[in-house]
């Protein structure tokens, strides 16, 4: 690993200062999980770097403010997978993050960590698009946030600029969408998946599905027809509606994971199956 | 350019205290600078979980964290299981089951499975396979491995 300097601020001002001081020779050291292997790799040669795992106020790691369920950006995919709240009221992201690597690697990843990285394969990207999850951003001057569908750009890429800072990702509480996460890998146990997928409904009869790992990004596409939540529809009639949320899906031909025809064609499989848990906590939240 | 460190931290009980290189991971730091080399390097992604230790109770690669991330912390390696000379029921189920091939990938198992035990003292198989599925064994003794868990947690093999 190439030399840097640690540091480690105790208040969130403090990290923005040193973004500030250091612009792109500074680096955020969140669970560390993909930094670590980046920095050893020489993929990326910070002067410094910054902690953040001692920052008071991205404690306690997950809470409720309002009708928002705040999540911390030092909140470890091992408190999300466990969380009661996030149980009850977003299963589909606690099914996400148990997903995540192994035990080790969830005692460390966060969720923020995740998403800034921009892996078009991250679990945790669709569950939160299919809840409408806001990254919350900080920088020195401002305050801002954004939704999650408009800070994931592509591979490696988010709105993020060099001074600012992900403090959180918030989820709000006043909707209700019973939502189910899965996956596709080559096994079981510890895998990067070749498709992720969330599907998400409501009781007005929207349905919201999200799908990554099959294109530069994950994506979020929308039913509002009320076909697909109907649950006197038949699978007939539900199949060609399903097939044309996926229309956005163009996987990669040259992948080691899988092969570009059975991601496609898998992915109304997957989608069918998580339509079919999502209305299921539908029915039991009524 | 060499950045330092003032590192303390609790390691197996013992409090020590070390100037390390920043860039350094606590891997390097347990292996070198400490000298416990019973915590094994192998892929260093993060994928083997042969750097297994607990840190504050969990089980971490330590390939993936840079020792300053554990300044304060309280770290027990593969080294700290025994007591006075006599291993710990881990170890001793291990050993008489046949765990141990090769060896090498056997300090990580023991500190997942560890942390396993300290979180839900009689787990089932299938935790036993969640537990230790970021653990590799390159001798494939899997079963032997579930097997000596199942054995130290006073469980039946079914």
């Amino acid at each position: 690993m190439q030399a840097f300097r640690y540091l480690r601020p105790a208040t969130v001002e403090e990290a923005l200062g040193l973004l500030e001081e250091h612009g792109d020779r500074a680096r955020l050291l969140a669970g560390g999980t993909d930094l670590v292997i980046e920095l050893r790799n020489r993929w990326r040669t910070p002067e410094v770097v910054v902690d953040l795992k001692r920052i008071e106020e991205l404690r306690p790691a997950i809470r409720v403010e309002g009708k928002r369920l705040v999540i911390t950006a030092g909140t470890v995919m091992g408190d999300l997978e466990k969380h009661p709240i996030v149980l009850e009221r977003f299963p589909a992201l606690a099914e996400a993050a148990a997903v995540v690597g192994s035990v080790q690697i969830r005692n460390r990843a966060t969720l923020a960590g995740n998403i800034c990285n921009g892996s078009p394969a991250a679990d945790t990207t669709p569950p939160l698009l299919v809840y409408g999850a806001e990254m919350v951003i900080a920088s020195r001057t401002a305050r801002r946030r954004m939704p999650i569908d408009e800070f994931v750009l592509g591979p490696g890429k988010v709105a993020l600029g060099p001074a600012e800072m992900v403090t959180a990702i918030e989820l709000p509480m006043d909707r209700r969408i019973a939502a189910a996460y899965t996956r596709m890998t080559r096994r079981h146990g510890t895998d990067l998946a070749s498709i992720t997928l969330c599907c998400g409904v409501d009781s007005t009869g929207t349905t919201r599905l999200a799908y990554g790992s099959v294109g530069p990004r994950a994506f979020l596409v929308v039913d509002e027809s009320g076909v697909l939540a109907d649950p006197k529809a038949n699978r007939e009639k539900k199949a060609p509606v399903l097939a044309a949320l996926f229309a956005k899906a163009s996987p990669s031909p040259t992948s080691m994971r899988a092969g570009p025809e059975y991601r496609v064609a898998m992915l109304p499989v997957l989608g069918a199956r998580a339509l079919a848990t999502a209305l299921e906590r539908l029915g039991k939240t009524a | 350019m060499t950045e330092t460190f003032h590192l303390e931290l609790t390691v197996n009980g013992r409090p020590r205290s070390v100037d390390i290189v920043a860039s350094h991971t606590l891997l390097d730091v347990l292996r070198d600078d400490i000298g416990l080399t019973g915590t094994k390097e192998c892929c260093v992604v993060g994928e083997c979980g042969a750097c297994t230790v607990i840190v504050d109770g969990k089980p971490i690669n330590s390939c993936l964290m840079l020792a300053a991330e554990a300044d304060g912390a309280d770290v027990l390696t593969v080294e700290g299981l025994a007591q006075e000379g006599r291993l710990d029921a881990l170890q001793q189920a291990f050993l008489e089951t046949g765990a141990a091939q090769c060896g090498f990938c056997i300090p990580g198992q023991l500190m997942a499975a560890r942390a396993l035990l300290e979180r839900s003292p009689h787990p089932t198989a299938e935790e036993i396979n969640e537990a230790l599925a970021g653990n590799l064994c390159r001798c494939a003794g899997y079963e032997q491995i579930r097997a000596a868990v199942l054995a130290a947690a006073g469980e039946v093999r079914s």
